[in-house]
């Protein structure tokens, strides 16, 4: 599955500034870091799983990592990034609680987007009675990556729990447009800027 | 993809006199070396190739008399291969103190008009990148556009990076680490041990007594050839499989691990210098480019100027991935510019010669983005 523009990339961008560091988890081929570095003059490491994605971005001239964010963020030193970005993988990941800790151990903001179960088309395929297939969650169960399903209102209860400090929410519909009412029910995906 | 083809070595003669960082002084010293592909106008294409323990400047290619006399790294190096020479001009070096055509202990020394032997100081990975340096002057390099090597060689194109920061655009660090444990120094002073204690070797000036010590450097490779190795790997190769005529409560080669262990044992006692061998060994001993830093590699790293590959495997237990990462962290630490990518090779350490596709795609890739 090819997502052509990932509409949080524009929002991530946006909150960089020149000569940051980000590190991005799961950052696939590497083209939101080629964009904070091309667009917003930052500097990056990726950390990436899978070996397409390591030489792809390779072949980008990307920093890459290659390993697996199960294992957390070992051997990164505390407060070595400006921003930790995660984009849409979190409800991939099995160690939640963990992952969140690390990115706010070795970084000063966690970016962190992941798709709302709660968006009201998810909420119609689950009313009649099929799990959703959108363009934020485009797979089917059986095929599913997603490990885990919550909403924006659950994510909000874990930050409170783990006392992480959101400094901004942004969330979009499935055509990547803003949404400020109604976000819970509205918003097809969420990004947020998470510090200590 | 094809080989390179048809090689030849050169010699370059170095006169001016060497102090090695033992404080021990080299009159003059001679280097072998190869090249593959054309150095271009710029002279910007240049990749130096540094070799391992027992490597040496014969990387790629055959000899017009030796067809079947194959460079060590030939599944690399050739038109479309990952050090593409097509693009780039590779060379590869013997490095001083071998036993392959560079000065080393069995050279005759000028100043005895005997061979060096014992004599023969310790060189480091700090003397070998010093000794290859005054090659690329020689050769009118004066950048390259990458350093890469494996395990040994690895050491040796970290190290570049940091004797002469401005000379080398991209480090390949290839199954390495930046310092031995005290496991793999263990697994030296066995080898060293096992030449030492040979009745021939004769304080290492066997030379003059006309032997040498090949059971000390056949056993000393029979252990080497372990750590080269993955569990895995020799349970499928070898399994307990047994030779015909085995069972037989005797001491006779049994298993096909022991008949292949003594096979790699002698073919390499029959081609390698034992004193050689025991300076390569001390070289890995010995480097630490972080003890100068009171241990800490970041500290030690940050001179660098060059950008890094780094490259692991996981069946690699020798130099196990974790270690390779320890650079990538400390690169990390500093902001420089560094990928890192592990492969799961069954190959053990030796994965680094194998022609493991995902490997070879990294290197190639990341070959292709240096301009130059």
């Amino acid at each position: 599955m090819q997502i052509v523009e990932r509409a949080d990339f524009d929002l991530i961008a946006s909150w960089v500034k020149p000569n940051e560091r980000v590190l991005d988890l799961g950052c696939g081929d590497g083209s939101l870091l080629k964009r904070l570095i091309e667009e917003r003059g930052a500097f990056g490491y990726g950390i990436e799983r899978e070996e397409a994605g390591v030489l792809a971005a390779i072949a980008q001239g990307i920093n890459v990592i290659q390993g697996d964010l199960e294992q957390g963020l070992a051997g990164f030193d505390d407060d070595t990034f400006n921003h930790v970005v995660l984009s849409r993988t979190l409800q991939t990941v099995r160690h939640t609680e963990r992952l969140l800790t690390e990115m706010l151990r070795v970084g000063r903001e966690a970016v962190v987007s992941f798709p709302n179960f709660a968006y009201w088309k998810n909420r119609v395929a689950v009313m009649n009675g099929r799990m959703p297939v959108s363009e934020d969650l485009p797979y089917e169960w059986f095929n599913t990556p997603n490990l885990r399903f919550f909403t924006l209102l659950d994510f909000e209860a874990l930050c409170a729990k783990m006392q992480l400090v959101i400094r901004e929410r942004q969330v979009l519909d499935e055509a990547g447009r803003l949404v400020v009412a109604g976000p819970n029910f509205l918003g097809s995906l969420a990004v947020y800027r998470l510090g200590r | 993809m094809m080989s390179v083809g048809l090689v030849f070595p050169q010699q370059a003669h170095f006169s001016a006199p060497l102090v090695l960082k033992s404080g021990a002084l080299l009159p003059s010293f001679d280097l072998v070396y190869e090249t593959y592909g054309t150095l271009n106008a710029a002279k910007s294409n240049a990749i130096l190739v540094c070799h391992a323990l027992s490597g040496h400047h014969h990387v790629a290619g055959y000899y017009a008399d030796q067809k079947d006399n194959i460079g060590w790294w030939d599944n690399i190096i050739g038109p479309g291969r990952p050090l593409d020479t097509d693009r780039f001009f590779i060379v590869g070096v013997n490095n001083l103190g071998g036993c392959h055509g560079s000065t080393g202990p069995a050279s005759v020394n000028p100043a005895t008009g005997k061979h060096w032997g014992a004599d023969f100081p310790v060189v480091t990975v700090e003397d070998w990148v010093a000794t290859q340096a005054r090659l690329a002057d020689a050769l009118g390099i004066d950048a390259w556009a990458a350093v890469i090597g494996g395990s040994l060689g690895g050491m040796q194109a970290l190290q570049w990076t940091l004797s002469f920061p401005e000379r080398v655009r991209h480090s390949l660090v290839i199954a390495a680490a930046a310092k031995l444990s005290a496991e793999n120094i263990a697994f030296n002073e066995i080898a060293r041990q096992a030449i030492l204690s040979d009745p021939d070797f004769h304080g290492g000036n066997y030379y003059a007594h006309d032997v040498r010590p090949l059971n000390g450097l056949r056993l000393a490779r029979m252990l080497g050839h372990i750590t080269y190795l993955s569990d895995d790997q020799m349970a499928e190769k070898f399994g307990r499989r047994q030779r015909p005529g085995a069972g037989s409560y005797s001491f006779e080669v049994e298993f096909e691990i022991e008949s292949y262990l003594r096979y790699q044992g002698d073919k390499f006692a029959g081609l390698f210098d034992a004193n050689t061998y025991l300076r390569m060994t001390r070289a890995l001993d010995y480097f630490d480019p972080a003890l100068a830093y009171d241990g800490q590699l970041a500290a030690a790293l940050a001179p660098a100027q060059a950008s890094f590959l780094v490259i692991a495997f996981s069946t690699d237990w020798r130099f196990a991935p974790f270690r390779s990462r320890e650079i990538v962290h400390a690169l990390v630490h500093n902001g420089q510019s560094v990928a890192y990518a592990e492969s799961n090779c069954v190959h053990g350490h030796d994965s680094f010669l194998m022609d493991d596709a995902y490997y070879h795609a990294v290197v190639a890739a990341y070959l292709q983005r240096i301009t130059l």
